[in-house]
């Protein structure tokens, strides 16, 4: 889950990084008024979940209050990779004379959160942050200790960050290292930290993805969550512990397990299917979960078929039949229902809807194929 | 026979009052697992699974009366980082977390805690070890394997239970298959599980079933050109995954470009690797 660039700067500022003066709206003619408060010139940007806003155009420069508005309201009227902008946040403009990348992450083969700096230009900082067969600088971080001041003079040493900054780089990075913490992030990214040509140390963007783990002691977060970037089903689906993704094609999909569910989306795509979405029943499945995914399925109008793909593990295949009995009985069957089912209690489960109007398949292929086949793929 | 657990291996069931740990303890017993004890706070001194496990209510005291070298976690995510590093504090040498959904921060603490006792740490949010026909401490049903020469190291449990089945069908066989885990941390990696396949003498060959997120395969696929002595195979799930999304596991997701199912059939690719992305395939694969 990631936090747009106005939540995160709220962030930071409460971990005491400092960043530039700046509201956020979603009124152009509010933008005049906070551009004249501010003082011109200004930067207004397009508060969006989207990589590349500045090529884009949902980063203008305003050198009056005047223009602050129009501004303001030619990107809140604009589209960004397809998603509406709800909100501008509007920045104080500022002459820089150096830039730099921060970013907290996880090092995925060490297990250890890592802490790198850059001076702006020399990389993607995203793409460097798990880059493979590289030897550039980087600082681990003892997740049983915490990142260490020194740490941060190594770093700064290492890049010859000049010195009469390093305090204010210290309280920065020792700041997003607690914010990382508290706040239970996969990442925390400074994007650009500068100094301006007025001598101040700031952070102008910044990045926070959430790790979807905590949810369960970071409950306030879900506040946080942008309903716009949420397709059909997916809020639902969450609320009953299913991990869904709706895609673009007409075969609706219920497996057990990421991994098989990713499998069983490849092999649809193999037989020249198109996967209506992703959904992952998960672990503790019982009646009312499967009844949920199904409903889910069954309410998407672009879903024509319904792939049931089953491997029992931790994960009973009575316990699956008896939902989508449950469901079957309850919306009826319009929509043809295609069953593959193995593992523990296999037979049970097919005992249990060998009466409903499905169709059975003894391997996930067949399953697939008898799908392609119902929709006119292959 | 193979790695990391045998028949003598005294596992302790962590959650074993509850739904998933009662169930998958007695499966474990049926299969000729040594289940010596269960810890569930609060149940300490009774006795579960036909009145033959005894419950404790801390690991200490279940490791001191029983002796035990393992345990499995079932713990719900809430309790399961308490529950790990109870089990990293107790002596023994072996866990396994099956549990899903725990913080990725927490699994680092517990992972370098771990490292400092010693431990073998695997997963969490994995089907654990099976060595076919012999003993499991994880949840794999047992009718989906059958014992043989081929090593699997898998980040998704399903998947490899499908794949298991279809070579079961084919007359192929396992040595031991381990549960590496979908989350974004691993206790155990595939390099680190590749480390212990080489040097196994039951194992003649490895699958590794993979999928989209993070570099741990083409860290495995370099490992394969340049570490191992036996063949690897691989087969990678996702290819039709976007991204952006999370795929259900925690792990696997493409993000600023790493994690792509290109990079890592490339990876495996250039080091020799066959790696195929279909089943039917993989069959054929394997059948050489």
């Amino acid at each position: 889950m990631k936090l747009h660039e106005y939540q995160a700067k709220a962030f930071f500022k409460n971990y005491g990084i400092p960043i530039p003066e700046g509201h956020v709206t979603s009124i152009a003619r509010e933008a005049k008024q906070i551009a004249e408060e501010i003082g011109c010139p200004v930067v207004v940007k397009a508060q969006v979940l989207a990589e590349g806003r500045g090529t884009s155009g949902g980063i203008l420069l305003a050198k009056s209050p005047q223009e602050a508005e129009k501004a303001a309201s030619e990107i809140l009227s604009k589209k960004i990779h397809g998603l509406s902008v709800r909100n501008v946040l509007i920045d104080e403009a500022l002459s820089i004379e150096k830039e730099y990348f921060l970013l907290i992450t996880l090092d995925r083969e060490k297990r250890m959160p890592l802490l790198m700096m850059y001076e702006s230009g020399t990389i993607y900082i995203e793409t460097a942050a798990n880059a493979l067969f590289d030897n550039l600088d980087r600082i681990y971080i003892d997740p049983l200790i915490g990142l260490q001041r020194y740490q941060v003079r190594q770093l700064a040493n290492r890049l010859d960050f000049q010195q009469k900054y390093l305090r204010g780089l210290t309280e920065i990075c020792l700041g997003m290292w607690k914010l990382f913490c508290d706040m239970d992030a996969r990442m925390v990214a400074i994007n650009p930290l500068v100094i301006t040509k007025d001598q101040r140390l700031l952070v102008l963007d910044g990045k926070i993805t959430l790790d979807e783990n905590a949810r369960f002691r970071q409950e306030y977060l879900v506040d946080f969550r942008d309903y716009d970037v949420e397709a059909y089903g997916e809020f639902e689906a969450r609320k009953h512990g299913l991990d869904y993704i709706k895609m673009d094609g007409n075969i609706g999909c219920l497996v057990n397990g990421a991994g098989l569910t990713m499998a069983t989306l490849d092999c649809i795509q193999d037989n020249g299917g198109h996967p209506a979405n992703f959904m992952d029943l998960g672990a503790g499945v019982n009646i009312d979960k499967v009844i949920a995914a199904l409903d889910i399925l069954l309410n998407d109008p672009q879903v024509k078929v319904v792939l049931v793909n089953i491997y029992g593990g931790m994960t009973r295949c009575d316990d699956i039949a008896y939902g989508l009995q449950a469901a079957i009985e309850k919306y009826g069957t319009e929509i043809p229902i295609i069953v593959h089912m193995g593992g523990t209690h296999a037979d049970s489960g097919i005992r249990i809807l060998k009466d409903l109007d499905i169709l059975f398949a003894p391997s996930m292929v067949d399953a697939v194929k008898k799908a392609a086949t119902i929709v006119g793929g292959n | 026979m193979s790695i990391l657990i045998n028949k003598s291996t005294r596992v302790i069931v962590q959650g074993i009052t509850g739904r998933e740990g009662n169930f998958h303890a007695r499966q474990m017993i049926n299969y000729g697992t040594q289940v010596v004890a269960g810890v569930s706070p609060s149940h300490g001194g009774s006795w579960v699974l036909d009145e033959k496990v005894p419950v404790f209510d801390t690991m200490q005291a279940a490791v001191e009366v029983t002796e035990a070298n393992a345990s499995i976690i079932f713990v719900p995510a809430r309790q399961a980082t308490d529950a790990l590093l109870e089990a990293a504090d107790s002596g023994v040498e072996l866990v396994v977390c099956i549990t899903e959904g725990i913080p990725v921060q927490d699994i680092a603490k517990v992972y370098h805690y771990m490292k400092t006792k010693e431990v073998r740490f695997v997963g969490p949010n994995c089907s654990g070890i099976i060595n076919p026909g012999e003993v499991k401490i994880g949840i794999t049903p047992e009718d989906c394997v059958i014992a043989g020469k081929v090593g699997i190291i898998s980040r998704s449990g399903t998947l490899s239970y499908m794949i298991m089945e279809a070579m079961k069908e084919q007359g192929i066989g396992v040595s031991t298959c381990i549960g590496i885990g979908g989350d974004i941390l691993q206790g155990t990696s595939f390099v680190e599980a590749m480390e212990m396949f080489e040097t196994d003498p039951y194992t003649e060959r490895l699958l590794l079933i993979g999928e989209v997120g993070g570099l741990e395969e083409e860290r495995a696929a370099r490992f394969a050109a340049y570490q191992m002595s036996k063949p690897v195979a691989a087969f990678l799930a996702g290819k039709s995954a976007p991204p952006g999304k999370r795929m259900g596991h925690a792990g696997a997701y493409i993000e600023a470009g790493i994690g792509t199912l290109k990079s890592k059939i490339e990876a495996f690719d250039s080091a020799g690797v066959k790696v195929v992305t279909e089943i039917p395939e993989l069959m054929k694969l394997l059948e050489k």
